[in-house]
């Protein structure tokens, strides 16, 4: 990984046409924790998992209310992620004051990727160092959106980031079909499923490191964390988990019902990789 | 006809207008009562009979505000945006005792180009006791247990003070304020001021607020 004479400067190209502090900027994305979003016809939800710097700290919020349709899950510098999400609120809170409505989702990714992209353009700044996964409802009905340190941002069906979230992304992959219909509490579970497949065996999602949050048609945003994530939880840890990209191979017909005995520890889950961010790295979360 | 010579005249444009409007509010122990008439004149016309001046801002306090609705329309947009500000900074919903030293600093910043309205906010405090809080037009604040305000306040503030404090009653004795009561008076300062005062007139709203929540009640007034 090592291109050094292209890579000092954001404003310098590579010969091979990339700019090398943007995909370093990337990097930073994915040493945070996962984080995963859905959506169906009627509900988006954004799943977190929560980390905490040590068994002194409380574990570090990854979800921000925006708006009361609007929830911004992030992963990367947190740093990075607060300005973005203060700039997105005080877009938000204008459009309210000036136009007297909501701000649509499609307006509001636009702003921020515009935002983004001067960072990648000046020899002054350095692209911003996290990846948003946005949850929203506006008049087109529920969205989920990405962004990543390159300032591009994708309208998502669903996706995953964060740490070992290409597990999450192969169970969303699968399951697909089943997010447009799904109800909201299936929906939820979805996401969690996906969530819970980065995490090492023995680890399990609790009401201590997950966070959710759901908005949809007739549901202004609503946040969970801590206890009110109990009844969201409850029985998952007794569900079979369905594996990440190891188990590829079963039939896809294992996508019905709960524990339906198919299933194996076919493959071994991916090896855990060191949880914590070392002591003096930036604050990634 | 002769021409008389007159002193030259300017005409000039004013950027503010006086839509008229009272409010009354009354804060009791666990407590308090705000309402405001339903007219909304200018001069000796009326825009419409049906419109509020009270305006809820958290479950727990609301904002009654009069004068230049113009004014009223954009300082109630612009605290309702500091509100929200302050919810996401914080992860709580903004006492009613911090709403008060806000509005009255936002009110002062406009010192030199005031917003021409006359506030009262009333709610419950901290420990759940009605308060009421009243404004001049540049953010001087006063914490009261009754106010009004508006183009029926000397109609109606001589009469508050009187039946609510035993003001310039001799050996006068303040009565417990009760429910009952501040509805009683309420009701009747805005008939009385509807009798004498053409900005007042239409109808009167009023909102209870208490710590199971608010409940709202219109009463009519006369219309002319």
């Amino acid at each position: 990984m090592f291109r050094n004479q292209y890579d000092n400067d954001v404003t310098v190209w590579s010969p091979q046409g990339r700019l090398h502090q943007v995909e370093y900027a990337m990097e930073a994305v994915k040493q945070g924790s996962a984080t995963v979003g859905v959506k169906s016809t009627s509900h988006a939800v954004l799943v977190a998992l929560k980390r905490a710097s040590s068994e002194l700290a409380a574990h570090q919020k990854k979800i921000m209310p925006i708006d009361e349709h609007i929830a911004v899950s992030i992963s990367g510098l947190t740093a990075d992620a607060r300005v973005l999400s203060r700039f997105m609120r005080t877009e938000c809170l204008n459009e309210h004051f000036s136009h007297n409505q909501t701000l649509s989702l499609n307006k509001l990714m636009e702003r921020v990727g515009t935002k983004m992209q001067v960072a990648t353009q000046r020899y002054d700044k350095r692209p911003y160092g996290v990846g948003l996964l946005l949850a929203g409802y506006d008049e087109d009905g529920p969205h989920v959106y990405q962004t990543c340190p390159s300032a591009n941002y994708y309208d998502c069906k669903a996706m995953a980031i964060g740490a070992r979230s290409q597990s999450a992304r192969t169970y969303l992959e699968r399951h697909l079909d089943e997010f447009s219909a799904a109800t909201r509490e299936e929906l939820i579970r979805h996401a969690l499923r996906a969530l819970r497949d980065t995490l090492p065996n023995d680890v399990e999602l609790t009401n201590k490191n997950c966070s959710i949050a759901v908005v949809g048609k007739g549901e202004n945003l609503n946040i969970y964390d801590d206890d009110d994530v109990n009844p969201y939880l409850e029985g998952l840890d007794q569900e079979e988990r369905r594996g990440g990209a190891g188990t590829s191979r079963d039939a896809p017909a294992a996508a019905e019902g709960e524990g339906d005995g198919e299933e194996g520890s076919s493959a071994p889950p991916p090896p855990p990789s060191d949880d914590q961010p070392s002591g003096d790295a930036m604050e990634t979360d | 006809m002769r021409m008389v010579a007159t002193r030259p005249t300017t005409m000039s444009f004013s950027p503010y207008a006086d839509n008229g409007g009272t409010t009354v509010a009354i804060a009791g122990d666990d407590f308090v009562m705000v309402a405001s008439d339903t007219r909304l004149p200018r001069g000796f016309n009326i825009y419409t009979r049906d419109q509020s001046k009270v305006f809820g801002l958290t479950t727990k306090t609301m904002l009654a505000s009069t004068g230049c609705w113009a004014d009223v329309l954009t300082l109630n947009k612009v605290l309702q945006a500091r509100l929200t500000m302050y919810s996401h900074e914080h992860h709580d919903v903004m006492s009613t005792t911090a709403i008060a030293q806000l509005l009255s600093t936002m009110l002062y910043w406009k010192r030199f180009f005031p917003y021409y309205v006359s506030n009262i906010l009333a709610g419950l405090d901290e420990e759940g006791k009605g308060v009421v809080y009243h404004y001049d037009p540049v953010g001087h604040m006063e914490k009261l247990t009754f106010s009004a305000a508006g183009a029926s306040v000397a109609q109606i503030q001589p009469l508050l003070d009187n039946q609510i404090e035993a003001k310039n009653i001799k050996d006068g004795k303040p009565p417990k304020m009760t429910k009952e009561l501040a509805h009683q008076l309420i009701h009747d300062s805005f008939v009385s001021a509807a009798e004498r005062d053409i900005n007042t007139g239409d109808g009167v709203i009023i909102y209870t607020i208490t710590k199971d929540g608010t409940t709202e009640e219109t009463v009519k007034l006369r219309r002319d």
